[in-house]
């Protein structure tokens, strides 16, 4: 285990070289330079050097590279130039109600999709089974933004249920915090409940036509219990990996739905950042939430591997 | 043989109900988009203040907009970007998702490098890197085009490639290795053709997935800016106007879904033609 631990650990040493790299470059593209690009077109040559030196963009691109890489193992992902704080304050301030939201999210999808799955594969080829993939088909095909706004326009603005937007700290009550984060979490969990009510009828298939299965029906077993006891735990472990590749994809679709629904995260600090236009901050939050979504499936990774003996020995 | 070996493919897939509800609704989308200027008397940029936000009705259809801009026109040529950009970085992707799958699967130097950077680029959330290359690159159609090629083009690669890697390994193209046939030949003769299939499908997805995110991307202020309509942006609009406005949220919201789902349709029908499982069974 610990072999495949260490090689997986190390399977992401080139991929985060890339990705520094990346996000690293993608400052430069900016037409004109940054410092350009963020004093706008009135600026001197003269305040375009002068902040290019305190940015330290005048050393060779390498050096520069070298430096911000150095600094981000620090944990030091620069300041705002506009906020007067640095980098990684304004992202710890903004990352509640992101996972908040990708909490919420995450329940829902796995509420509505696990027994919808389970109840899809035993009902296989009847009615129900088409409808539920019919809607299954159709939340993946409408994405999180555009649901957001159908549920505020029927739940917010027409039938009054909920909030139409807004965020409460969880400090303001339990329900509170939550009433808020209903629509945004259901704009943004709908995805996941498609592809991973999917994901569980698929695999409970493969696992309800097995032998075993048989034979705890012939013993005489309540169809619940063959379900639920036998089947799903050996069908889990698919969905597992479903569910930790769609909590990495909620952390960052979360950026989209936070901002019709105005939720102060991650996401409304990014697109703060590109009106002003803000580099650092962009390149902070864009890399933190890559990290995330790698650590996120390295653990779901090695989870597999403890859970499942056959991946670690098919790997070595 | 040939020639009945077409007429059967094509009856296959025109039995296919997911394709040919899929190919309907996209062409008829198409159409509306490329035919905007025949079809609605109305010009995108038209405005009359006294016209705002009405209601779908005889005259204008589907209502207006904030400014007074019938809300069917606006989304008639709404289509030509956002199904244009779709389309452009569907076949650009592909494109470069083919040289760079390909040329992976046949050189196992390049392989390493190429590969690696395909696998960095994948590890960055797509939407996030869109946003960043937008941000930086400046709000425009074509910038969307370059930052969502830049997005979907690893997908495409490591699709090609791992095909491209099974064609590869067969005995025949050692045997043409072995008769002198050059690299060149082997990739573009004999590698290719056998990858193209399955880029087919992957590229129908793409091309759904580029609509979704330049909808993604204008909605949220970073891509085809304002006046020139794009289905994304007509929704941002929209969400200011959501107490007063309902047509604003539902009709735009309805295109991008039906063209998406056209789209998903499209390629799970493709998909299904394709399989040679699949095809087992119904021949």
């Amino acid at each position: 285990m610990l072999a495949y631990v260490a090689k997986r650990l190390l399977s992401l040493v080139p991929v985060l070289f890339v990705v520094t790299i990346v996000l690293f470059l993608i400052i430069h593209v900016t037409p004109g330079g940054p410092a350009a690009s963020i004093l706008g077109l009135e600026a001197s040559g003269e305040e375009i050097a002068e902040l290019n030196q305190e940015l330290g963009l005048d050393r060779p691109i390498a050096l520069q590279y070298v430096s911000w890489v150095g600094k981000v193992l620090r944990g030091d992902l620069g300041n705002s130039i506009f906020m007067n704080q640095s980098v990684a304050q304004a992202i710890r301030e903004h990352a509640g109600p992101t996972l908040s939201l990708a909490i919420i999210a995450q329940f829902i999808a796995i509420a509505l999709a696990i027994p919808f799955g389970i109840w899809a594969a035993y009902k296989r080829g009847t009615a129900a089974d088409f409808t539920l993939m019919g809607i299954s088909l159709l939340g993946m095909a409408v994405p999180g933004f555009l649901l957001g706004l159908f549920l505020m326009l029927l739940f917010g603005v027409h039938l009054q249920w909920l909030p139409v937007a807004g965020y409460k700290e969880l400090s303001a009550g339990f329900w509170e915090h939550v009433k808020h984060l209903i629509l945004p979490g259901l704009s943004l969990g709908t995805i996941q409940a498609a592809l991973i009510t999917r994901m569980t009828r698929s695999s409970m298939l493969d696992v309800l036509n097995l032998n075993y299965i048989k034979t705890a029906r012939s013993k005489g077993l309540r169809e619940s219990g063959v379900l639920l006891k036998h089947a799903f735990r050996n069908a889990f472990l698919p969905i597992l990996t479903v569910l930790g590749q769609t909590f990495g994809t909620l952390v960052t679709g979360a950026v989209v739905v936070e901002s019709i629904f105005n939720i102060p995260g991650l996401g409304q600090l990014i697109l703060n950042s590109i009106a002003r236009r803000d580099y650092s901050v962009i390149q902070g939050v864009v890399l933190v939430a890559t990290l995330l979504y790698v650590g996120i499936n390295l653990i779901i990774d090695l989870l597999y591997g403890a859970v499942d003996p056959r991946v670690r020995l098919d790997r070595k | 043989m040939r020639r009945e070996q077409r007429s059967l493919a094509i009856r296959r897939i025109g039995g296919s109900p997911a394709f040919v509800a899929g190919a309907a609704i996209f062409l008829l989308l198409a159409a509306l988009a490329l035919f905007a200027p025949w079809l609605t008397s109305y010009g995108p940029y038209d405005m009359k203040v006294t016209e705002r936000l009405n209601a779908p009705s005889g005259t204008h259809l589907l209502g207006t907009d904030e400014f007074g801009r019938d809300l069917l026109t606006r989304l008639m040529y709404g289509a030509r970007v956002s199904i244009g950009v779709g389309l452009v970085v569907a076949l650009l992707s592909s494109l470069l998702g083919l040289l760079i799958g390909v040329y992976a699967a046949y050189y196992k130097t390049l392989d390493h490098v190429l590969m690696r950077i395909c696998d960095g680029l994948v590890a960055i959330p797509g939407i996030l890197l869109a946003i960043a290359l937008m941000a930086a690159l400046g709000a425009s159609a074509l910038n969307v085009v370059i930052a969502l090629t830049i997005v979907f083009t690893p997908n495409i690669a490591r699709v090609v490639r791992s095909s491209a890697l099974i064609v590869k390994e067969q005995t025949y193209i050692e045997a043409m290795r072995a008769q002198g046939a050059g690299d060149l030949r082997i990739i573009w003769r004999h590698i290719v053709p056998n990858t193209l299939s399955p880029l087919l499908v992957q590229a129908s997805f793409v091309f759904a997935e580029a609509i979704i995110s330049e909808a993604a991307l204008s909605f949220l202020g970073a891509g085809v800016p304002a006046p020139e309509p794009s289905w994304g942006n007509i929704l941002q609009a929209s969400k200011l106007v959501i107490y007063k406005a309902w047509w604003m949220v539902v009709f735009p919201g309805a295109i991008i879904v039906l063209s998406v789902l056209s789209l998903n349709l499209l390629g799970d029908g493709l998909r299904d033609w394709l399989d040679p499982r699949v095809k087992g069974k119904r021949t």
